[in-house]
């Protein structure tokens, strides 16, 4: 009981913090002066349309690296918790049998379905990637929808199997591509992660932006293939049972 | 009466989502429950965060055909904060899958998802 009454008081504590907070609130008629700089040189420094995008990727590329290593420790955490423990004879005989069971098998119409946009949901991740230069996406996003198709597919064929192999390979591959870019940057251009180390292009257009949309192509793999590892980990976990 | 404008809407949700998330975190006995008041909890910071950058009039940082980059500073909303939410989206991502996995893991040992089951760390 005590224990509520502290619960709700910290409650009402930090919501009268809030409330402070939101009613003391006026929104902001212009920009910071560091919004301001990105969006006054941004584009003609980097050549991106998308200025979050030019953020994300090249002023605060370091941050960006920083944030696909934790997602990368965090899936390697998942697959660590979660690794199954091979018993004698898994595979076969009685074990294997009682996984048989565990799956029922999708309907025909979401297996169908899944069939028909499959690779549909892949390009549209693919395409988002590749764009998130000019229009909102960008890596993270696109290799989130690639996972989203990893899903369904584990959804409507739960007996697929996703080389674990293919996932760690194209996965350390995109990543030390990642920076090798990011390397590339200190030698050509103005520092690491620079994406000035080939021409800018015709800006808007998709060849354009410098090493931008290279980053965010090897960013969507490795978030893409990441995900789908960690949905696989979950999915074999309840085999077990 | 003036209508309210969309930021403070969106500062407003953010906030109560975060005191939803910390009542949930603080309250549930149940794992998954918690988990999901972590999700509340990162959602309205990220809302919180979106809602400060925006400009009054503001549009997408894009520059295009409608928001010539000669306008871009007097027309854009403010894109630091949307990179950092960006950033901050795919961490509690992470989080939240390894926060699942665990429960997972106890789960498997437990056959419980009740937090007052779990004692060896408690004082």
């Amino acid at each position: 009981m005590i224990k509520r009454i502290f619960i709700a008081l910290v409650l009402v504590m930090i919501a009268v913090m809030f409330l402070e907070l939101a009613t003391s609130y006026r929104e902001n008629t212009s920009l910071s002066p560091l919004g301001r700089y990105y969006a006054d040189t941004g584009p003609a420094e980097l050549g991106a349309a998308n200025l979050v995008t030019s953020v994300v990727v090249t002023y605060r590329g370091l941050d960006t690296l920083g944030e696909v290593t934790v997602l990368f420790i965090s899936a390697a955490g998942v697959g660590l918790m979660l690794r199954r423990e091979r018993k004698k004879g898994s595979g076969n005989g009685e074990n294997g049998d009682a996984r048989m069971r565990v799956h029922k098998p999708a309907s025909e119409i979401v297996e169908t379905a899944t069939e028909l946009l499959l690779p549909m949901v892949i390009l549209f991740g693919i395409y988002v990637f590749l764009n998130g230069h000019l229009s909102p996406g960008g890596g993270f996003q696109g290799g989130a929808i690639i996972a989203s198709g990893t899903m369904f597919l584990l959804l409507a064929l739960p007996e697929s199997h996703i080389s674990r192999l293919l996932i760690s390979i194209m996965e350390s591959l995109s990543g030390f591509s990642y920076v090798v870019v990011g390397v590339l940057g200190v030698i050509l251009a103005g520092g690491f992660l620079d994406n000035r180390i080939m021409g800018l292009g015709t800006f808007g257009s998709l060849f354009s932006a410098g090493a931008i949309p290279i980053i965010y192509v090897f960013v969507g793999i490795k978030v893409g293939f990441e995900l789908s590892a960690v949905l696989d980990r979950f999915r074999e976990d309840t085999d077990l049972k | 009466m003036t209508s309210l404008p969309i930021s403070v809407i969106v500062l407003c949700s953010g906030l109560g989502l975060i005191l939803i998330g910390l009542w949930g975190m603080l309250t549930q006995r149940n794992l998954i429950r918690m988990i999901i008041g972590f999700s509340l909890l990162d959602t309205g910071i990220h809302m919180t965060m979106v809602s400060i950058g925006y400009v009054t009039g503001g549009t997408a940082p894009i520059i295009d055909a409608a928001v010539p980059a000669a306008e871009a500073a007097s027309r854009v909303v403010d894109p630091l904060p949307s990179a950092l939410v960006l950033t901050a989206i795919v961490i509690g991502l992470g989080v939240t899958a390894v926060m699942l996995a665990f429960a997972v893991r106890i789960h498997q040992e437990k056959k419980t998802l009740n937090i007052d089951e779990c004692t060896e760390s408690k004082w």
